[in-house]
Protein backbone atom coordinates (compact mmCIF):
# COMPACT_ATOMS: atom_id res chain seq x y z
CA UNK A 1 0.00 0.00 0.00
CA UNK A 2 1.66 3.23 -1.14
CA UNK A 3 1.16 6.69 0.30
CA UNK A 4 -2.16 8.39 -0.44
CA UNK A 5 -1.89 11.92 -1.81
CA UNK A 6 -4.97 14.09 -1.98
CA UNK A 7 -6.73 17.35 -1.32
CA UNK A 8 -8.22 18.01 2.13
CA UNK A 9 -11.91 18.30 2.87
CA UNK A 10 -12.22 19.77 6.34
CA UNK A 11 -15.06 18.87 8.75
CA UNK A 12 -15.91 19.62 12.39
CA UNK A 13 -16.67 17.51 15.45
CA UNK A 14 -19.22 14.69 15.71
CA UNK A 15 -19.85 14.13 12.02
CA UNK A 16 -22.56 11.53 12.68
CA UNK A 17 -23.99 8.62 10.73
CA UNK A 18 -27.19 10.50 9.88
CA UNK A 19 -25.10 13.19 8.18
CA UNK A 20 -22.94 10.62 6.38
CA UNK A 21 -25.87 8.42 5.38
CA UNK A 22 -29.25 10.19 5.75
CA UNK A 23 -32.09 7.89 6.86
CA UNK A 24 -34.29 8.97 3.95
CA UNK A 25 -31.91 7.21 1.54
CA UNK A 26 -31.18 4.05 3.53
CA UNK A 27 -33.54 2.07 1.32
CA UNK A 28 -31.83 3.33 -1.83
CA UNK A 29 -29.00 1.70 -3.77
CA UNK A 30 -25.52 2.38 -2.38
CA UNK A 31 -24.52 4.59 -5.31
CA UNK A 32 -27.57 6.83 -4.79
CA UNK A 33 -26.94 7.00 -1.04
CA UNK A 34 -23.34 8.06 -1.68
CA UNK A 35 -24.52 11.09 -3.63
CA UNK A 36 -26.27 12.36 -0.48
CA UNK A 37 -23.28 11.83 1.81
CA UNK A 38 -22.82 14.89 4.06
CA UNK A 39 -25.19 16.98 1.92
CA UNK A 40 -26.53 18.85 4.95
CA UNK A 41 -22.99 19.79 6.04
CA UNK A 42 -21.37 20.53 2.67
CA UNK A 43 -23.65 20.14 -0.37
CA UNK A 44 -20.63 20.27 -2.72
CA UNK A 45 -18.78 17.35 -1.10
CA UNK A 46 -20.32 14.29 -2.79
CA UNK A 47 -20.38 16.04 -6.18
CA UNK A 48 -16.85 17.41 -6.09
CA UNK A 49 -14.73 15.02 -4.01
CA UNK A 50 -11.98 13.48 -6.14
CA UNK A 51 -10.48 9.99 -5.85
CA UNK A 52 -7.78 10.04 -3.16
CA UNK A 53 -9.05 13.20 -1.45
CA UNK A 54 -8.59 13.15 2.30
CA UNK A 55 -11.16 14.02 4.96
CA UNK A 56 -9.89 15.73 8.10
CA UNK A 57 -12.25 16.12 11.07
CA UNK A 58 -12.53 16.62 14.83
CA UNK A 59 -13.68 14.21 17.49
CA UNK A 60 -16.08 11.25 17.35
CA UNK A 61 -16.23 10.97 13.55
CA UNK A 62 -19.01 8.57 12.49
CA UNK A 63 -20.92 8.62 15.80
CA UNK A 64 -24.34 6.98 15.79
CA UNK A 65 -25.88 4.21 13.77
CA UNK A 66 -24.32 0.90 12.65
CA UNK A 67 -25.45 1.62 9.07
CA UNK A 68 -22.59 0.52 6.87
CA UNK A 69 -23.53 3.10 4.23
CA UNK A 70 -21.89 5.77 6.43
CA UNK A 71 -18.53 4.19 5.60
CA UNK A 72 -19.43 2.54 2.29
CA UNK A 73 -20.35 5.94 0.80
CA UNK A 74 -16.79 7.11 1.45
CA UNK A 75 -15.44 4.02 -0.31
CA UNK A 76 -17.75 4.62 -3.29
CA UNK A 77 -16.69 8.28 -3.42
CA UNK A 78 -13.09 6.96 -3.43
CA UNK A 79 -12.04 8.94 -0.36
CA UNK A 80 -8.34 8.19 0.20
CA UNK A 81 -8.33 8.32 3.99
CA UNK A 82 -10.11 9.84 6.96
CA UNK A 83 -8.02 11.61 9.61
CA UNK A 84 -9.84 12.57 12.80
CA UNK A 85 -9.16 13.39 16.42
CA UNK A 86 -11.22 10.30 17.30
CA UNK A 87 -13.64 7.86 15.68
CA UNK A 88 -16.85 6.18 16.78
CA UNK A 89 -16.23 2.46 17.09
CA UNK A 90 -18.72 0.97 14.61
CA UNK A 91 -17.89 3.53 11.91
CA UNK A 92 -14.17 2.92 12.40
CA UNK A 93 -14.60 -0.83 12.01
CA UNK A 94 -16.93 -0.49 9.02
CA UNK A 95 -14.55 1.88 7.25
CA UNK A 96 -11.53 -0.39 7.69
CA UNK A 97 -13.61 -3.33 6.46
CA UNK A 98 -14.38 -1.33 3.32
CA UNK A 99 -10.70 -0.56 2.87
CA UNK A 100 -11.00 3.12 3.83
CA UNK A 101 -8.02 3.91 6.10
CA UNK A 102 -8.95 5.79 9.29
CA UNK A 103 -6.14 7.37 11.29
CA UNK A 104 -6.28 9.09 14.66
CA UNK A 105 -4.80 12.55 14.17
CA UNK A 106 -4.73 14.91 17.18
CA UNK A 107 -3.19 17.78 15.16
CA UNK A 108 -6.22 18.00 12.84
CA UNK A 109 -6.64 21.70 13.64
CA UNK A 110 -3.39 22.49 11.84
CA UNK A 111 -4.82 21.24 8.54
CA UNK A 112 -6.88 23.51 6.31
CA UNK A 113 -9.44 22.79 3.62
CA UNK A 114 -7.68 22.53 0.27
CA UNK A 115 -4.27 21.56 1.70
CA UNK A 116 -2.56 18.69 -0.09
CA UNK A 117 -1.60 15.81 2.20
CA UNK A 118 0.47 12.71 1.76
CA UNK A 119 -0.57 9.89 4.12
CA UNK A 120 1.15 6.56 4.57
CA UNK A 121 -1.24 4.36 6.58
CA UNK A 122 1.42 1.66 6.98
CA UNK A 123 4.25 3.74 8.40
CA UNK A 124 2.07 6.47 9.93
CA UNK A 125 4.01 9.16 8.08
CA UNK A 126 1.90 12.19 7.24
CA UNK A 127 3.05 15.21 5.32
CA UNK A 128 1.24 18.45 4.62
CA UNK A 129 2.58 19.26 1.15
CA UNK A 130 1.03 22.73 1.32
CA UNK A 131 2.53 23.85 4.63
CA UNK A 132 5.57 21.58 4.48
CA UNK A 133 4.91 20.26 7.99
CA UNK A 134 5.37 16.55 8.80
CA UNK A 135 3.63 14.42 11.40
CA UNK A 136 3.78 10.88 12.72
CA UNK A 137 0.45 9.20 13.47
CA UNK A 138 -0.36 5.72 14.81
CA UNK A 139 -0.48 3.43 11.77
CA UNK A 140 -3.39 1.06 11.12
CA UNK A 141 -3.28 -1.67 13.83
CA UNK A 142 -1.06 -4.55 12.73
CA UNK A 143 -3.77 -7.24 13.01
CA UNK A 144 -5.85 -5.35 10.43
CA UNK A 145 -3.03 -4.52 8.06
CA UNK A 146 -3.39 -7.66 5.97
CA UNK A 147 -7.11 -6.99 5.45
CA UNK A 148 -6.50 -3.32 4.58
CA UNK A 149 -3.70 -4.26 2.20
CA UNK A 150 -6.07 -6.76 0.56
CA UNK A 151 -8.52 -3.88 0.03
CA UNK A 152 -11.06 -4.63 2.79
CA UNK A 153 -12.99 -7.56 4.23
CA UNK A 154 -14.49 -8.87 0.98
CA UNK A 155 -11.23 -9.16 -1.00
CA UNK A 156 -9.65 -10.49 2.18
CA UNK A 157 -12.33 -13.18 2.64
CA UNK A 158 -12.06 -14.06 -1.03
CA UNK A 159 -8.34 -14.59 -0.67
CA UNK A 160 -8.65 -16.65 2.49
CA UNK A 161 -11.59 -18.75 1.28
CA UNK A 162 -9.67 -19.25 -1.98
CA UNK A 163 -6.82 -20.67 0.08
CA UNK A 164 -9.28 -23.20 1.53
CA UNK A 165 -8.96 -21.61 4.93
CA UNK A 166 -11.81 -20.25 7.03
CA UNK A 167 -11.45 -16.49 7.39
CA UNK B 1 -6.05 -8.93 39.66
CA UNK B 2 -9.74 -9.52 39.06
CA UNK B 3 -11.66 -9.01 35.84
CA UNK B 4 -14.73 -7.04 34.88
CA UNK B 5 -17.87 -8.79 33.60
CA UNK B 6 -17.08 -7.74 30.02
CA UNK B 7 -13.51 -9.02 30.28
CA UNK B 8 -14.77 -12.37 31.64
CA UNK B 9 -17.20 -12.82 28.76
CA UNK B 10 -14.59 -11.92 26.15
CA UNK B 11 -12.08 -14.27 27.81
CA UNK B 12 -14.59 -17.13 27.70
CA UNK B 13 -15.55 -16.37 24.07
CA UNK B 14 -11.91 -16.23 22.99
CA UNK B 15 -10.94 -19.42 24.82
CA UNK B 16 -8.66 -17.73 27.33
CA UNK B 17 -8.50 -17.81 31.12
CA UNK B 18 -8.33 -14.05 31.27
CA UNK B 19 -7.90 -11.02 29.03
CA UNK B 20 -6.63 -7.48 29.60
CA UNK B 21 -7.87 -4.21 28.04
CA UNK B 22 -6.08 -3.44 24.80
CA UNK B 23 -5.52 -7.09 23.91
CA UNK B 24 -6.74 -8.06 20.42
CA UNK B 25 -8.66 -11.34 20.49
CA UNK B 26 -10.83 -13.39 18.16
CA UNK B 27 -14.12 -14.41 19.75
CA UNK B 28 -16.50 -17.23 18.93
CA UNK B 29 -19.95 -15.70 18.50
CA UNK B 30 -22.82 -17.32 20.44
CA UNK B 31 -25.54 -15.46 18.55
CA UNK B 32 -25.71 -13.11 15.57
CA UNK B 33 -28.66 -10.78 15.14
CA UNK B 34 -29.26 -9.18 11.76
CA UNK B 35 -32.03 -6.83 10.67
CA UNK B 36 -33.79 -5.91 7.43
CA UNK B 37 -31.99 -2.60 6.91
CA UNK B 38 -28.38 -3.75 7.07
CA UNK B 39 -28.75 -7.55 7.18
CA UNK B 40 -29.95 -9.92 4.44
CA UNK B 41 -30.02 -7.24 1.72
CA UNK B 42 -26.36 -6.43 2.37
CA UNK B 43 -25.13 -9.89 3.37
CA UNK B 44 -26.77 -12.15 0.78
CA UNK B 45 -25.12 -10.59 -2.30
CA UNK B 46 -21.76 -10.97 -0.54
CA UNK B 47 -22.41 -14.64 0.29
CA UNK B 48 -23.21 -15.14 -3.42
CA UNK B 49 -20.06 -13.32 -4.47
CA UNK B 50 -17.97 -15.52 -2.19
CA UNK B 51 -19.93 -18.68 -2.98
CA UNK B 52 -20.49 -19.55 0.68
CA UNK B 53 -23.39 -20.10 3.09
CA UNK B 54 -23.91 -19.18 6.73
CA UNK B 55 -21.94 -20.79 9.54
CA UNK B 56 -24.84 -21.90 11.73
CA UNK B 57 -28.49 -21.08 10.91
CA UNK B 58 -29.51 -21.89 14.53
CA UNK B 59 -27.28 -19.10 15.82
CA UNK B 60 -28.56 -16.40 13.51
CA UNK B 61 -31.67 -14.40 14.36
CA UNK B 62 -33.23 -12.29 11.62
CA UNK B 63 -35.58 -9.44 12.52
CA UNK B 64 -37.49 -7.27 10.07
CA UNK B 65 -38.19 -4.07 11.99
CA UNK B 66 -36.64 -1.06 10.26
CA UNK B 67 -38.77 -0.85 7.13
CA UNK B 68 -42.02 -2.31 8.50
CA UNK B 69 -44.63 -2.18 7.25
CA UNK B 70 -43.51 -1.44 3.71
CA UNK B 71 -44.36 2.08 2.58
CA UNK B 72 -43.31 1.75 -1.07
CA UNK B 73 -42.00 -0.75 -3.61
CA UNK B 74 -38.39 -0.31 -2.43
CA UNK B 75 -39.11 -1.17 1.19
CA UNK B 76 -41.46 -3.97 0.15
CA UNK B 77 -38.61 -5.47 -1.88
CA UNK B 78 -36.24 -5.26 1.10
CA UNK B 79 -38.73 -7.10 3.33
CA UNK B 80 -39.39 -9.71 0.65
CA UNK B 81 -35.66 -10.32 0.29
CA UNK B 82 -35.37 -10.95 4.05
CA UNK B 83 -38.13 -13.57 3.87
CA UNK B 84 -36.37 -15.28 0.96
CA UNK B 85 -33.05 -15.15 2.81
CA UNK B 86 -34.35 -17.06 5.85
CA UNK B 87 -35.93 -19.66 3.54
CA UNK B 88 -32.75 -20.08 1.50
CA UNK B 89 -30.51 -20.55 4.54
CA UNK B 90 -33.13 -22.37 6.66
CA UNK B 91 -32.85 -19.90 9.52
CA UNK B 92 -35.41 -20.95 12.14
CA UNK B 93 -35.47 -17.74 14.18
CA UNK B 94 -37.13 -15.09 12.04
CA UNK B 95 -39.26 -12.28 13.45
CA UNK B 96 -41.07 -10.56 10.62
CA UNK B 97 -43.01 -7.49 11.78
CA UNK B 98 -43.10 -8.74 15.37
CA UNK B 99 -41.37 -5.70 16.81
CA UNK B 100 -38.00 -4.04 17.20
CA UNK B 101 -35.04 -6.42 17.33
CA UNK B 102 -33.75 -5.32 20.74
CA UNK B 103 -37.19 -6.00 22.25
CA UNK B 104 -37.99 -9.16 20.32
CA UNK B 105 -34.78 -10.97 21.32
CA UNK B 106 -35.35 -10.91 25.09
CA UNK B 107 -39.12 -11.41 24.62
CA UNK B 108 -38.31 -14.70 22.94
CA UNK B 109 -35.65 -15.80 25.40
CA UNK B 110 -32.61 -15.45 23.14
CA UNK B 111 -30.47 -13.69 25.75
CA UNK B 112 -28.60 -15.38 28.61
CA UNK B 113 -25.94 -14.01 30.95
CA UNK B 114 -22.39 -14.65 29.74
CA UNK B 115 -23.25 -14.86 26.03
CA UNK B 116 -21.12 -13.11 23.40
CA UNK B 117 -23.51 -11.60 20.83
CA UNK B 118 -23.01 -9.51 17.70
CA UNK B 119 -25.93 -7.40 16.50
CA UNK B 120 -26.30 -5.58 13.21
CA UNK B 121 -27.64 -2.42 14.82
CA UNK B 122 -25.93 0.15 17.01
CA UNK B 123 -28.39 -0.20 19.89
CA UNK B 124 -27.48 -3.88 20.26
CA UNK B 125 -25.84 -2.71 23.49
CA UNK B 126 -29.34 -3.05 24.96
CA UNK B 127 -28.90 -6.82 25.33
CA UNK B 128 -26.25 -6.17 27.99
CA UNK B 129 -29.07 -5.65 30.49
CA UNK B 130 -29.15 -9.47 30.61
CA UNK B 131 -25.51 -9.69 31.64
CA UNK B 132 -24.25 -10.63 28.20
CA UNK B 133 -21.77 -8.91 25.89
CA UNK B 134 -23.82 -7.57 23.01
CA UNK B 135 -22.37 -4.99 20.64
CA UNK B 136 -23.35 -3.38 17.36
CA UNK B 137 -21.59 -4.00 14.04
CA UNK B 138 -22.22 -2.85 10.47
CA UNK B 139 -23.55 -5.11 7.73
CA UNK B 140 -20.09 -5.67 6.30
CA UNK B 141 -18.81 -7.13 9.58
CA UNK B 142 -22.03 -9.07 10.16
CA UNK B 143 -21.31 -10.67 6.77
CA UNK B 144 -18.03 -11.95 8.18
CA UNK B 145 -19.75 -13.13 11.36
CA UNK B 146 -22.47 -14.97 9.42
CA UNK B 147 -19.80 -16.80 7.39
CA UNK B 148 -17.23 -17.56 10.07
CA UNK B 149 -19.02 -17.30 13.42
CA UNK B 150 -16.07 -15.25 14.63
CA UNK B 151 -15.18 -11.61 15.22
CA UNK B 152 -12.10 -9.79 16.44
CA UNK B 153 -12.27 -7.25 19.18
CA UNK B 154 -9.85 -5.12 21.12
CA UNK B 155 -10.72 -5.85 24.77
CA UNK B 156 -12.35 -2.61 25.97
CA UNK B 157 -11.60 -0.81 29.21
CA UNK B 158 -14.68 -0.75 31.44
CA UNK B 159 -16.27 2.39 32.92
CA UNK B 160 -18.18 1.74 36.16
CA UNK B 161 -21.19 3.91 36.98
CA UNK B 162 -23.07 3.51 40.26
CA UNK B 163 -26.38 5.10 41.15
CA UNK B 164 -27.71 5.06 44.70
CA UNK B 165 -30.95 6.19 46.26
CA UNK B 166 -34.52 6.52 45.06
CA UNK B 167 -35.67 8.57 42.09
CA UNK B 168 -38.05 11.45 42.56
CA UNK B 169 -41.46 11.32 40.93
CA UNK B 170 -41.35 11.15 37.09
CA UNK B 171 -37.59 10.52 37.03
CA UNK B 172 -36.64 7.32 35.20
CA UNK B 173 -33.77 5.52 33.47
CA UNK B 174 -34.11 7.73 30.37
CA UNK B 175 -33.32 10.79 32.49
CA UNK B 176 -30.25 8.98 33.84
CA UNK B 177 -28.98 8.46 30.30
CA UNK B 178 -29.60 12.00 29.05
CA UNK B 179 -27.75 13.18 32.17
CA UNK B 180 -24.89 10.71 31.57
CA UNK B 181 -24.56 11.74 27.90
CA UNK B 182 -23.88 15.26 29.16
CA UNK B 183 -21.67 14.09 32.04
CA UNK B 184 -19.54 11.46 30.28
CA UNK B 185 -19.82 12.77 26.72
CA UNK B 186 -20.50 10.68 23.62
CA UNK B 187 -16.90 9.94 22.72
CA UNK B 188 -16.23 6.79 24.79
CA UNK B 189 -15.35 4.52 21.87
CA UNK B 190 -13.53 1.27 22.64
CA UNK B 191 -14.77 1.24 26.23
CA UNK B 192 -17.62 -0.69 27.83
CA UNK B 193 -19.86 0.63 30.59
CA UNK B 194 -21.09 -1.32 33.59
CA UNK B 195 -23.96 -0.04 35.74
CA UNK B 196 -24.58 -0.84 39.38
CA UNK B 197 -25.72 0.50 42.72
CA UNK B 198 -29.00 0.06 44.54
CA UNK B 199 -30.92 2.34 42.16
CA UNK B 200 -30.00 0.04 39.27
CA UNK B 201 -30.58 -3.25 41.10
CA UNK B 202 -34.05 -1.97 42.07
CA UNK B 203 -34.93 -1.31 38.42
CA UNK B 204 -37.15 -3.52 36.26
CA UNK B 205 -35.53 -5.16 33.22
CA UNK B 206 -37.33 -2.61 31.05
CA UNK B 207 -35.63 0.27 32.87
CA UNK B 208 -32.25 -1.48 33.04
CA UNK B 209 -32.40 -2.01 29.29
CA UNK B 210 -32.68 1.77 28.77
CA UNK B 211 -29.31 2.20 30.49
CA UNK B 212 -27.73 -0.41 28.23
CA UNK B 213 -29.50 0.79 25.07
CA UNK B 214 -28.12 4.30 25.41
CA UNK B 215 -24.63 3.05 26.15
CA UNK B 216 -24.57 3.42 22.36
CA UNK B 217 -25.06 7.19 22.74
CA UNK B 218 -22.10 7.28 25.13
CA UNK B 219 -20.11 5.67 22.31
CA UNK B 220 -19.52 2.53 24.38
CA UNK B 221 -19.00 -0.89 22.81
CA UNK B 222 -21.55 -2.41 25.15
CA UNK B 223 -23.37 -1.62 28.40
CA UNK B 224 -23.79 -4.34 30.99
CA UNK B 225 -25.56 -5.01 34.26
CA UNK B 226 -24.69 -8.06 36.35
CA UNK B 227 -27.56 -10.57 36.33
CA UNK B 228 -29.63 -11.11 39.48
CA UNK B 229 -33.01 -12.59 40.41
CA UNK B 230 -34.79 -9.88 38.35
CA UNK B 231 -32.83 -11.02 35.28
CA UNK B 232 -33.60 -14.68 35.90
CA UNK B 233 -37.31 -13.92 36.35
CA UNK B 234 -37.35 -12.14 32.98
CA UNK B 235 -35.71 -15.13 31.28
CA UNK B 236 -38.31 -17.44 32.84
CA UNK B 237 -41.11 -15.08 31.78
CA UNK B 238 -39.83 -15.50 28.20
CA UNK B 239 -40.35 -19.24 28.55
CA UNK B 240 -36.69 -20.22 28.99
CA UNK B 241 -34.65 -21.56 31.87
CA UNK B 242 -31.76 -19.39 32.99
CA UNK B 243 -28.35 -20.90 32.24
CA UNK B 244 -27.07 -22.79 35.28
CA UNK B 245 -24.06 -20.48 35.57
CA UNK B 246 -26.14 -17.32 35.06
CA UNK B 247 -25.39 -15.72 38.43
CA UNK B 248 -21.65 -16.34 38.15
CA UNK B 249 -21.38 -13.62 35.48
CA UNK B 250 -20.37 -10.54 37.42
CA UNK B 251 -17.25 -8.41 37.90
CA UNK B 252 -14.71 -9.42 40.52
CA UNK B 253 -14.52 -7.14 43.57
CA UNK B 254 -10.93 -6.25 42.63
CA UNK B 255 -11.63 -5.70 38.93
CA UNK B 256 -9.92 -2.71 37.39
CA UNK B 257 -11.90 0.11 35.74
CA UNK B 258 -10.72 2.97 33.54
CA UNK B 259 -12.94 5.27 35.62
CA UNK B 260 -15.59 5.04 38.34
CA UNK B 261 -18.49 7.41 38.80
CA UNK B 262 -21.09 7.56 41.56
CA UNK B 263 -24.32 9.55 41.41
CA UNK B 264 -27.22 10.16 43.76
CA UNK B 265 -30.59 9.34 42.18
CA UNK B 266 -32.52 11.62 44.52
CA UNK B 267 -30.80 14.68 43.03
CA UNK B 268 -31.78 13.93 39.42
CA UNK B 269 -34.50 16.01 37.71
CA UNK B 270 -36.38 15.00 34.55
CA UNK B 271 -34.01 15.72 31.65
CA UNK B 272 -34.34 17.04 28.12
CA UNK B 273 -31.79 16.76 25.30
CA UNK B 274 -32.05 19.67 22.89
CA UNK B 275 -31.13 19.55 19.18
CA UNK B 276 -28.92 18.11 17.79
CA UNK B 277 -27.25 15.67 20.23
CA UNK B 278 -28.27 13.53 23.22
CA UNK B 279 -25.39 15.14 25.14
CA UNK B 280 -26.92 18.60 24.69
CA UNK B 281 -29.07 18.03 27.76
CA UNK B 282 -30.30 19.76 30.89
CA UNK B 283 -33.14 19.74 33.44
CA UNK B 284 -36.63 20.01 31.93
CA UNK B 285 -37.16 23.39 33.62
CA UNK B 286 -34.68 24.98 31.19
CA UNK B 287 -36.84 24.10 28.17
CA UNK B 288 -40.46 24.68 29.21
CA UNK B 289 -41.12 27.49 26.72
CA UNK B 290 -40.43 25.31 23.65
CA UNK B 291 -43.63 24.79 21.61
CA UNK B 292 -44.01 21.42 19.90
CA UNK B 293 -45.74 20.14 16.78
CA UNK B 294 -45.31 16.42 17.42
CA UNK B 295 -44.80 14.13 20.39
CA UNK B 296 -43.45 10.67 19.60
CA UNK B 297 -43.48 7.63 21.86
CA UNK B 298 -41.52 5.04 19.95
CA UNK B 299 -38.32 3.04 19.35
CA UNK B 300 -36.51 0.27 21.18
CA UNK B 301 -35.60 2.53 24.07
CA UNK B 302 -38.87 4.35 24.58
CA UNK B 303 -41.98 2.34 23.67
CA UNK B 304 -41.92 -0.71 25.92
CA UNK B 305 -45.02 -1.49 27.98
CA UNK B 306 -43.60 0.44 30.95
CA UNK B 307 -43.02 3.46 28.67
CA UNK B 308 -46.60 3.37 27.38
CA UNK B 309 -47.78 3.12 31.00
CA UNK B 310 -45.75 6.25 31.92
CA UNK B 311 -47.41 8.16 29.08
CA UNK B 312 -50.83 6.87 30.13
CA UNK B 313 -50.22 7.95 33.74
CA UNK B 314 -49.79 11.53 32.50
CA UNK B 315 -52.57 11.44 29.91
CA UNK B 316 -55.30 9.64 31.87
CA UNK B 317 -58.40 11.79 31.71
CA UNK B 318 -56.62 14.43 29.59
CA UNK B 319 -56.59 15.38 25.92
CA UNK B 320 -53.51 16.31 23.96
CA UNK B 321 -53.22 20.02 23.11
CA UNK B 322 -54.75 21.27 19.89
CA UNK B 323 -52.17 21.72 17.10
CA UNK B 324 -50.17 18.82 18.53
CA UNK B 325 -50.05 15.27 17.23
CA UNK B 326 -49.10 12.41 19.53
CA UNK B 327 -47.80 9.34 17.70
CA UNK B 328 -47.32 6.07 19.56
CA UNK B 329 -45.48 3.11 18.01
CA UNK B 330 -45.30 0.27 20.60
CA UNK B 331 -41.92 -1.42 20.42
CA UNK B 332 -43.33 -4.89 19.71
CA UNK B 333 -46.54 -6.71 18.86
CA UNK B 334 -46.42 -8.22 22.35
CA UNK B 335 -46.22 -4.74 23.88
CA UNK B 336 -49.18 -3.73 21.69
CA UNK B 337 -51.22 -6.70 22.90
CA UNK B 338 -50.25 -6.23 26.54
CA UNK B 339 -51.08 -2.51 26.39
CA UNK B 340 -54.45 -3.34 24.83
CA UNK B 341 -55.17 -5.94 27.50
CA UNK B 342 -54.35 -3.76 30.50
CA UNK B 343 -56.20 -0.66 29.28
CA UNK B 344 -53.12 1.47 28.61
CA UNK B 345 -53.87 1.69 24.91
CA UNK B 346 -57.39 3.02 25.42
CA UNK B 347 -56.11 5.77 27.73
CA UNK B 348 -53.66 6.88 25.03
CA UNK B 349 -56.25 6.71 22.26
CA UNK B 350 -58.84 8.57 24.37
CA UNK B 351 -56.27 11.30 24.91
CA UNK B 352 -55.93 11.65 21.14
CA UNK B 353 -52.92 9.47 20.31
CA UNK B 354 -52.44 8.13 16.79
CA UNK B 355 -51.31 4.51 16.99
CA UNK B 356 -48.60 3.35 14.59
CA UNK B 357 -47.11 -0.03 13.72
CA UNK B 358 -44.37 -1.62 15.84
CA UNK B 359 -41.04 -0.86 14.24
CA UNK B 360 -38.17 1.60 14.08
CA UNK B 361 -40.34 3.99 12.08
CA UNK B 362 -39.97 7.71 12.61
CA UNK B 363 -37.03 7.39 15.03
CA UNK B 364 -34.69 7.01 12.06
CA UNK B 365 -36.89 8.67 9.39
CA UNK B 366 -37.71 5.23 7.98
CA UNK B 367 -41.44 4.95 8.54
CA UNK B 368 -44.58 6.91 9.39
CA UNK B 369 -44.29 10.05 11.50
CA UNK B 370 -41.34 11.92 9.96
CA UNK B 371 -40.92 15.66 10.36
CA UNK B 372 -41.06 18.59 7.97
CA UNK B 373 -38.64 21.53 7.90
CA UNK B 374 -39.23 23.91 10.80
CA UNK B 375 -41.22 21.40 12.87
CA UNK B 376 -40.44 20.65 16.50
CA UNK B 377 -40.80 17.16 17.97
CA UNK B 378 -40.32 15.81 21.46
CA UNK B 379 -39.48 12.14 21.37
CA UNK B 380 -38.91 9.20 23.71
CA UNK B 381 -36.27 7.88 21.26
CA UNK B 382 -32.49 7.87 21.73
CA UNK B 383 -31.01 10.11 19.01
CA UNK B 384 -31.74 13.64 17.86
CA UNK B 385 -29.04 14.26 15.28
CA UNK B 386 -29.81 16.73 12.53
CA UNK B 387 -32.10 15.07 10.00
CA UNK B 388 -32.54 11.98 12.17
CA UNK B 389 -36.37 12.05 12.13
CA UNK B 390 -36.89 13.69 8.75
CA UNK B 391 -36.05 17.13 7.37
CA UNK B 392 -32.62 18.54 8.21
CA UNK B 393 -34.31 21.73 9.41
CA UNK B 394 -36.54 19.92 11.95
CA UNK B 395 -35.76 20.07 15.70
CA UNK B 396 -35.93 17.00 17.93
CA UNK B 397 -35.91 17.14 21.73
CA UNK B 398 -35.47 13.92 23.69
CA UNK B 399 -37.17 13.09 26.98
CA UNK B 400 -38.66 10.25 28.98
CA UNK B 401 -42.15 8.99 28.10
CA UNK B 402 -43.42 11.00 31.10
CA UNK B 403 -41.91 14.18 29.68
CA UNK B 404 -43.06 13.48 26.13
CA UNK B 405 -46.62 12.88 27.30
CA UNK B 406 -46.59 16.05 29.43
CA UNK B 407 -45.51 18.06 26.38
CA UNK B 408 -48.26 16.48 24.29
CA UNK B 409 -50.83 17.57 26.88
CA UNK B 410 -49.40 21.08 27.32
CA UNK B 411 -48.50 21.83 23.69
CA UNK B 412 -45.00 22.80 24.81
CA UNK B 413 -42.23 21.16 26.80
CA UNK B 414 -43.47 20.88 30.38
CA UNK B 415 -42.41 19.41 33.70
CA UNK B 416 -44.17 16.03 33.94
CA UNK B 417 -44.44 16.34 37.73
CA UNK B 418 -47.12 18.97 37.22
CA UNK B 419 -49.27 16.35 35.51
CA UNK B 420 -48.98 13.63 38.13
CA UNK B 421 -50.79 13.44 41.42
Amino acid sequence: MSAIVGKVWRFGDEINSDLLAPGFYLKAANEIMAQHCLESVDPTFAKSVQPGDIMVAGHNFGVGSAREQAALSLQLLKVGAVLADSFARIFYRNALNFGVPCLFFPHYKEINAGDRLSVDAVSGKLENLTSGKSYTVDPIPAHLMEMITDGGLMPHLKKRLGQGKAA
Amino acid sequence: MGQTLVEKIIARASGKDSVRPGEIVTCTVDLAMIVDSGGPRKIWPRLKELGVGVWDPEKIVVVSDHFVPAVDADTAAILKLSREFVREFKIPHFYDMKGICHIVLPENGHLQPGMFICGGDSHSTMGGAYGCYMAGFGGIEMTGVCITGEIWTRVPETIRVDWSGKFNQAVVAKDVMLFLCRQLGMDNAFTAIEYGGNTVTSMSMSERSVLCNMAAELGCETGVIAPDETTLAAIRAAGKQPATDALTWHSDPDASYISKHAFNATELQPQIAAPHAPSNSGPVGDYTKIKIDQAYIGACVGAKLSDLCMAAEVLKGRKIASNVRLLVAPSSQKVYADAAADGTLSILIDAGATMLASGCGACAALGAGVLSAGEVCISSTNRNFKGRMGANEASVYLGSPYTVAAAAAAGHIADPREFLS
